[in-house]
């Protein structure tokens, strides 16, 4: 993957002309090969009913593109897939909701290589796939680090913050973000002393429950920003407490854990 | 370099240097002929238009646009200091052939030697030109982390860039030989020009500079004036970075953008004002739990009227100020 991540870089430059020659039908393949790679030979229906893709048809920043996910029928929700399909590592996320989860609305933040289609799949409880798409803009998100990532933040790897919305939306649910400490290393950048690429080192798996319930289980890779955030729905009783565990492609565990309540945190 | 050192170069050896008439011609006007090149707008005019804005103290003003096949990505504030022993490039300019018609300007001013040229950061409107100047063999200048930078985004820099302008027109990567940090000294004979390498502010790699002799200043991208800035280091450091040059008590300064020479430090003002209401704005937007996305969207826009290309770097200026306030 990394190697595959570093040619992208050499010819970063010269793929979005040589995309507009075959442009629709190379990203129709590229969606096809995508499908049943992940999918298999499941059938993926036609879902912008179901769920709804928001993200910049431009990104202002290829490092860091908001996208939002939201489901009309959040409590016949198992899983949504987020895939952007011309990047080196197409999977952003697989987040599979637990009982203490609330999937109407998902926020992430990603790196987008080139101009591509990203595509959400929804995953109900009865195993039923719908998915919508939508084209950005962007480019370098891979390759291009929009910041020089400072070493000494890696002495900061980790920490998590929370915040919480003051309102819930009036059945319990409370809107989450959590933001993690963690630079996503892609395996591209070099260090000045050693002469050495830093190997590749991104968070793989972030859980969180709340008061010991799953709210969802996320996996990921590369293609989440430098410092990932994901805001997300809990179903909340009474006051309690959630907790995280982070793991990265190092085996490093992170965990922290929160008080968070119908009224806030 | 170790911390704080100095480099001070009496350049007693000052090479005696006389380009023919010839050389000139070649450098700024044949350019435009080779494949790749620009449409050939500047041919008839020889060396590009410098205009000397203090004694010895000769500026290119960029064009405010971004980086185009026609302007060669000639977009930044780019210019020389003429000593008695030798020649100072801050910046070499955004391309080979930018640098290489800067050569020829200041060829067509002196014949002194090219003894070092400053790359004041990350940029590549500010460093592509560095290799029209290799033959002279100066002394390249950069703060210590762009050699860092360079290894992290240089082949990207260069990749876009050669779509851009054609990839015999774009300069190949030049590593700074004179690492930068703390203060350090650069003596040309007559004057000693200090240079400042600056904690993350506009950029992680920042250098300004600062002629006594004349009173000037050289923030180089650490001052935008009418052209929008580009935040890619650290709002808060860029403030504070802004605030102590503001202290420098000379006055007169050449911005990276805008203007070849501003009243210093009443040419900051506007800069402030808009990096005051970006932290403001954005402090509240977080405070406000307004995301990422809409804060991009709504964050110093009475800002737009004032700075030209203001949509295409706010969004992202507020993106890059959001990452670094949320974490407070």
């Amino acid at each position: 993957m990394t190697r595959f991540c570093l040619a992208l870089v050499l010819f970063a430059a010269i793929a979005p002309a040589a995309m507009a020659a075959d442009d629709e039908t190379a990203r129709a393949e590229r969606w096809n090969d995508l499908r049943q790679s992940f999918f298999g030979q499941r059938p993926i229906l036609e879902g912008s009913d179901k769920i709804s893709l928001d993200a910049p048809d431009r990104a202002m920043d290829a490092a860091l593109v908001p996208v939002t996910i939201n489901v009309a029928n959040p409590s016949q929700v198992k899983a949504v897939y987020l895939l952007i399909d011309d990047n080196p590592a197409p999977l952003a996320a697989h987040v599979a909701f637990g009982p203490a989860g609330d999937p109407r609305s998902l926020k992430l933040r990603v790196r987008v290589n080139q101009y591509t289609y990203i595509h959400a799949v929804e995953e109900t409880l009865t195993g039923e796939l719908f998915a919508t798409r939508r084209f950005v803009k962007a480019a370098g998100g891979c390759s291009a680090p929009a910041g020089s990532y400072d070493p000494a933040a890696l002495a900061d790897i980790g920490r998590m913050k929370l915040r919480a919305s003051e309102q819930s939306s009036g059945d319990g649910s409370v809107e989450a973000q959590l933001l993690v400490r963690h630079p996503n290393f892609n395996g591209m950048q070099m260090d000045q002393v050693t002469r050495l690429y830093t190997p590749a080192r991104f968070l793989k798996t972030i859980e969180a429950t709340y008061n010991n319930e799953i709210v969802f289980r996320l996996e990921t890779d590369i293609s989440m920003a430098t410092d990932p955030a994901i805001t997300f729905g809990v179903r909340t009783s009474q006051k309690g407490k959630l907790a995280v565990s982070a793991r990265d492609s190092s085996g490093a565990l992170f965990e922290s854990s929160f008080d968070l309540g119908p009224q806030g945190s | 370099m170790s911390d704080g050192a100095q480099f001070r170069t009496p350049a007693s050896d000052a090479r005696q240097i006389s380009p023919t008439r010839r050389s000139f011609v070649l450098g700024g006007f044949c350019l435009c002929c080779l494949p790749g090149a620009g449409p050939g707008a500047f041919a008839a005019e020889g060396p590009w238009p410098t205009e000397e804005i203090a004694e010895g103290i000769h500026v290119r003003r960029g064009v405010d646009e971004d980086a185009t096949k026609a302007n060669a990505d000639a977009i930044a504030n780019i210019g020389f200091i003429i000593g008695r022993d030798g020649v100072l490039v801050t910046d070499p300019g955004g391309s080979l052939t930018d640098g290489e018609r800067l050569r020829s300007a200041i060829r067509a001013k002196t014949s002194l030697p090219i003894r070092y040229v400053v790359m004041s950061h990350i940029h590549p409107d500010h460093i592509f030109g560095a290799s029209a100047f290799s033959g002279d063999d100066p002394v390249f200048i950069g703060h210590y982390r762009l050699a860092e930078a360079l290894q992290q985004r240089g082949a990207y820099y260069r990749g876009v860039l050669a779509e851009i302008l054609g990839e015999d027109r774009v300069g190949s990567i030049v590593a700074p030989k004179m690492e930068a940090r703390g203060k350090s000294e650069i003596d040309l004979g007559d004057r000693v020009i200090e240079i400042s390498a600056h904690s993350p502010a506009h950029t992680s790699t920042d250098l300004s500079l600062l002629d006594r002799k004349t009173g000037t200043l050289f923030p180089a991208d650490l001052l935008f004036v009418g052209r929008a800035p580009s935040l890619d280091g650290s709002l808060q450091g860029w403030r504070d970075v802004l605030a102590d040059l503001k202290q420098t008590g000379v006055p007169r300064a050449v911005p990276g953008h805008g203007p070849a020479s501003v009243a210093w430090p009443q040419g900051a003002a506007a800069l402030d004002g808009y990096l005051a209401v970006l932290q403001r704005e954005t402090e509240a937007a977080v405070e406000k739990n307004i995301g990422i996305d809409a804060a991009a969207k709504s964050v110093a826009q009475s800002e737009r009227a004032a700075w030209k290309l203001f949509d295409d770097y706010n969004g992202r200026n507020v993106i890059e100020a959001y990452k670094e306030i949320e974490w407070r």
